[in-house]
């Protein structure tokens, strides 16, 4: 009688401890998204000022010191295709139809950056175990190191952009990314410089600046009247090192990374929609801050599994007890 | 003195043989990949980082490696001590799964030579969903160790040791369970933090975890189910039949918690429809559900609970069913968007095959030549 009662107490303190659990990760609030520094860096890329001439992906190569990848025997210009563990920085295009006017999403053509967006809510660093990757205090830049990384490559799934690339080609390979001309041995940004991307682009379709200033600048854009004549700077939006004059184009009324999973500090604007260039499905919150609201309800001072070993061990030892001699 | 007893018989049968070729081709790609980089075996990329390797050795290994685990919840916690005959054998087929797990998420670590760096506190980043697997991983090989260590005190004869150990068990048993609970449902919550990138079917979100944990127990008891019935068939002995239909019946619930929870989430965030979309998704979706549904409704029925070939039937769809799930998050349906897809290479799936056959042949080994199994009544 008794012992039925027992078995009955601790089959059902058992289930109360295992639903906890499953309902501790579901009812719990997650945290909220993280928020843009306050004196954060990044780059503006304008895909309508963008020609296409990899100036950009040639001076990344020469700061990081990568070799060119070629595809064909004329050895004249990188022509990578998507980024790699050779590659930071690439250009892809946009082809519709006949691929005729630039800028337009039908027979039309479009340039479209892609490089690491130093999210404002990085995925990569939330997920990385052993804080091989980690996001700059004040710069917002995420940067790696090759020291504490296992490679489990774990950043590469949680990255929204696909940017964090393995050397597989290695046999001790490493994880590469934009670190934004900052890394150990380069530091161009706390030398004062710009990115070398946006250094050498000749039409200022990747400007450089404090999030704040691009913000500003790209929300500007967004208020011009299409054909009307708009000077845009080059190099550092709040220093240009020169201007030119260029028509406005029809802008697309949507800034990326102002908001899109918590935001980036690279943003984008362009005149064809986001999706047709390859810019992945999000909402406005980071799946990363989901993914620690669960982690830190189920492990928060391993209170949860440390009822649950107290109650397992109890239980466990009276039965084991009771078998005693009999086993 | 023990009521386990060796199988005994000749280790080097043909099988056995057949088994140790394909280890070693898979060895043979283990090395190949150590000396030139993971590139020139796997055909991993930058969308799909995660190949057969970390999905099937690691994510459905160790799923599959749950029947200690599901034991020990039935065993001891529930104090169904008849059905101790089974867990010896559960035990030592968990540590295999778990320690080769461990050494396919080894090989697979692209650095290696730095595993190290996650066992190094100041190195810990407390977000990260990977540093609880990864540490809770390693912590139940340990325990596992442990817990199966009293087959091999027997064998060599230490009575002082097993009495000494015998009487602190009942902490490594529970850590058998907790530790289980832990990453297991972990494995699920990685999915979380890939968001977009795995389908709306599977992308549950703060779900994960109870599917995982659920999935993992639905594997556990489906592979002592399978194995019990399987190794009675091979070595012969006591038939635990009539106990493998009670574990049939715990598994009918665990199944029917699985899908009307699945169906009620999906239902909740207004994705159910996309059952019916008619595309691959669907497709593997409605085959998942299916291999999950037949066994509950073979396994409702009393005679068939007690009729070993369809337990055998029952226990193999419940095998599919819960690595089918785990394959279909994390890599069948998985989209990292446009421009990567991923197949596995040969050699990649040489290595998966070399580490099932290496999992094998120690099995057979330590079961032919120390206590494991249940003594049979008339040997
Ligand atoms: S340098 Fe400027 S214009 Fe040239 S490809 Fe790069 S972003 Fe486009
Ligand atoms: S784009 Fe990817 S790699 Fe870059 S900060 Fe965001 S999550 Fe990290
Ligand atoms: S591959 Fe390296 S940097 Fe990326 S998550 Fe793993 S340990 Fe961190």
């Amino acid at each position: 009688m008794k012992r039925r009662d027992f078995l009955k107490g601790s089959l059902q303190s058992g289930a109360a401890v295992l639903t906890g659990g499953a309902l501790a990760p579901v009812t719990a609030e997650a945290r909220p998204n993280l928020q843009p520094k306050e004196d954060a860096i990044g780059m503006l890329f304008d895909s309508t000022l963008c020609v296409g001439c990899k100036a950009c992906v040639a001076k990344c190569k020469q700061v990081n010191d990568m070799p060119p990848v070629t595809e064909s025997e004329i050895r004249a210009w990188d022509e990578a295709r998507d980024l790699s563990g050779d590659t930071l920085n690439v250009i892809k295009t946009y082809k519709n139809g006949d691929g005729s006017t630039k800028d337009a999403e039908n027979n039309g053509f479009a340039f479209e950056k892609r490089s690491c967006m130093h999210c404002v809510d990085p995925g990569c660093v939330s997920v990385c175990p052993v804080t091989a990757l980690t996001q700059h205090e004040k710069t917002g830049i995420v940067s790696y190191n090759p020291d504490a990384c296992i490679g489990c490559r774990n950043c590469m799934a949680g990255c929204p952009y696909n940017v964090p690339q393995f050397q597989y080609d290695k046999p001790f390979g490493q994880i590469m990314k934009c670190q934004m001309c900052n890394q150990k041995g380069v530091e161009r940004i706390d030398n004062g410089l710009l990115t070398g991307c946006s250094e050498v682009c000749p039409t200022g379709a990747t400007l450089f600046g404090t999030r704040k200033a691009l913000l500003a600048e790209a929300k500007r854009r967004m208020e011009l009247k299409p054909g009307d004549t708009y000077t845009y700077p080059r190099g550092d939006v709040s220093n240009p090192g020169s201007y030119h004059d260029k028509r406005v184009p029809t802008y697309k009324q949507h800034i990326w990374g102002e908001t899109e999973a918590g935001g980036t500090n690279v943003m984008h604007i362009s005149a064809i929609s986001f999706d047709k260039l390859g810019l992945p499905p999000l909402g406005e919150r980071s799946a990363c801050s989901v993914a620690e609201g669960v982690q830190h309800s189920l492990y928060s001072y391993l209170a949860l599994p440390a009822v649950l070993m107290a109650g397992l061990s109890y239980v466990v030892k009276r039965n084991t007890d009771e078998e005693g001699e009999g086993s | 003195m023990s009521a386990h007893e060796k199988a005994g018989g000749r280790i080097f049968t043909l099988p056995f043989m057949i088994l140790s070729v394909i280890a070693a081709i898979g060895v043979y790609f283990i090395i190949q990949r150590f000396v030139y980089g993971m590139g020139a075996v796997a055909n991993i990329n930058g969308g799909f980082p995660w190949g057969i390797w970390v999905v099937y050795d690691v994510v459905i290994g160790t799923g599959l490696a749950c029947g200690g685990y599901a034991l020990a919840f039935t065993v001891y916690v529930f104090n169904k001590g008849q059905y101790h005959p089974l867990v010896r054998p559960a035990l030592l087929a968990s540590l295999l799964g778990y320690a080769l797990g461990g050494f396919g998420a080894f090989f697979d670590m692209g650095r290696w030579w730095q595993f190290y760096n996650i066992f190094l506190p100041w190195n810990w980043n407390f977000n990260s969903v990977m540093l609880e697997v990864g540490l809770c991983v390693a912590l139940y090989i340990i325990v596992l160790i442990i817990e199966f260590s009293p087959a091999f005190l027997e064998k060599i004869g230490a009575t002082g040791l097993l009495k000494a150990l015998n009487k602190v068990l009942f902490l490594f048993i529970a850590l058998g369970v907790v530790l289980p609970t832990m990453h297991q449902s972990s494995l699920g919550s990685l999915l979380i933090a890939m968001g977009y990138k795995v389908d709306p079917l599977w992308q549950t979100m703060q779900f994960q975890p109870l599917f995982a944990v659920v999935s993992a127990l639905i594997m556990g008891f489906s592979i002592v189910i399978f194995e019990a019935s399987l190794s009675h068939v091979r070595f012969g002995g006591k038939s635990e039949t009539p106990l493998l239909g009670v574990l049939g019946k715990i598994a009918v619930g665990l199944m029917a918690v699985f899908v009307l929870v699945r169906l009620g989430v999906l239902a909740g965030q207004g994705k159910l429809g996309l059952m019916f979309a008619g595309d691959f998704s669907s497709a593997m979706f409605i085959l998942e559900m299916a291999l999950f549904i037949f066994p509950a409704f073979v396994l409702l029925s009393a005679t068939k609970r007690h009729n070993g070939g369809a337990l055998l039937i029952a226990a193999v769809s419940m095998l599919f069913a819960g690595s089918l799930y785990r394959f279909n998050a994390f890599l069948f349906t998985y989209n990292p968007g446009p421009g990567y897809s991923y197949f596995p290479s040969v050699p990649e799936i040489m290595v998966t095959l070399g580490i099932i056959a290496i999992e094998i042949m120690v099995y057979l080994i330590i079961v032919k030549t120390m206590p494991v199994l249940h003594r049979s009544e008339h040997a």
